[in-house]
């Protein structure tokens, strides 16, 4: 599923996490799959790692993980985790945030697009 | 249900037996050799870099610990210790490495968290045989690889590149080591890590 479409489906279907959850289902299976050999290292559904955990992450402003020890930069970040501004932050991190420190990005948009949906899926059914 | 020894095959402990005597840590002590000349050319302060090589360190943190409850747990087979052993020795190396490199650089290394800290992340009260304690060693040497292979492209200097690839390879070595462990096949395609 393209972004714009993905987009598009957020817009106009209103509350979106759990119709876009429903919508995407078939790649967050996929991107359930490679949020687990890519982001698995570092972050969990659950819990804190070495990366906060993403339980709710869809709809949180930046930062806020409860017990997570962020950089300053993404502490006094002023963003709200949606479906776009997780591909922007997944397709480069340091110039959605400065200062950052994660450093990984996912340069393939199927890619990020399956792993958005799959965070989507987990933060409309945690 | 913890697993007895005698019911590994025979070829099995031959091959961890073997696996525990290579030079598995080489990487480590090179990485330490390495260490002082890339830090004395590298100039100022490189922030981006020293933030992605503590990104680094908790990923080393976090191997360490997971070992060190495998070993601890009483799950594990003698012979596939001494192998978790001489893995959790590697992560050891890494660790000290990356610390010493933060520190030239004029960062601040992040703190190791509590082992129960890393045995709550890493969900090790689900942990009920060997097969499950090598299984959460795979797919964390797994990650590992493919987390510096991905940062990769991000160093603003090369050879802190290369000395994640070397992490790299050497999670990549641990991850085949325990799929042999665990009795299962290589990855089927070439090119496995870091897509």
């Amino acid at each position: 599923m393209n972004r714009a479409l993905v987009l598009l489906q957020v817009a106009v279907i209103g509350p979106a996490l759990l119709v876009a959850a429903q919508a995407w289902s078939a790649d967050a299976v996929r991107g359930k799959e490679l949020y687990e050999a890519r982001c698995g290292a570092c972050h969990s559904i659950e819990d804190n790692r070495v990366g906060p955990a993403h339980k709710g992450v869809v709809g949180r402003k930046a930062g806020t993980a409860p017990d997570y020890d962020y950089s300053p930069a993404v502490k006094a970040s002023t963003i709200v985790w949606n479906v776009d501004t997780l591909d922007r932050w997944l397709t480069d991190p340091e110039r959605t945030i400065p200062g950052q420190k994660m450093g990984y990005s996912v340069p393939q948009e199927q890619d990020r697009s399956d792993i958005i949906a799959y965070l989507v899926k987990v933060s409309a059914h945690p | 249900m913890q697993t007895t020894n005698d019911s590994v095959p025979s070829s099995r402990r031959v091959f961890l037996g073997n696996t525990a005597r290579l030079a598995l840590s080489a990487g480590a002590v090179a990485l330490l050799g390495g260490k002082d000349l890339l830090a004395q050319t590298m100039g100022g302060p490189m922030a981006a870099d020293v933030g992605i090589l503590n990104v680094a360190l908790g990923l080393e943190y976090e191997g360490i610990n997971a070992y060190q409850l495998g070993i601890k747990s009483g799950l594990l087979q003698p012979q596939v210790v001494v192998v978790a052993t001489k893995f959790q020795d590697d992560h050891k190396g890494h660790r000290d490495a990356l610390i010493a490199t933060i520190v030239k650089m004029d960062g601040r290394p992040v703190a190791e968290k509590s082992l129960d800290e890393y045995a709550k992340a890493l969900k090790a009260d689900t942990l009920k045989s060997q097969d499950d304690v090598l299984d959460l060693a795979v797919r964390l040497e797994l990650g590992a690889t493919n987390a510096y292979l991905g940062v990769i492209p991000a160093f603003k200097d090369p050879q802190l590149a290369k000395i994640v690839g070397r992490l790299a390879a050497d999670e990549a070595m641990h991850y085949a080591v325990l799929l042999g462990a665990l009795g299962r096949p290589l990855p089927a395609d070439s090119l496995p890590f870091g897509a």
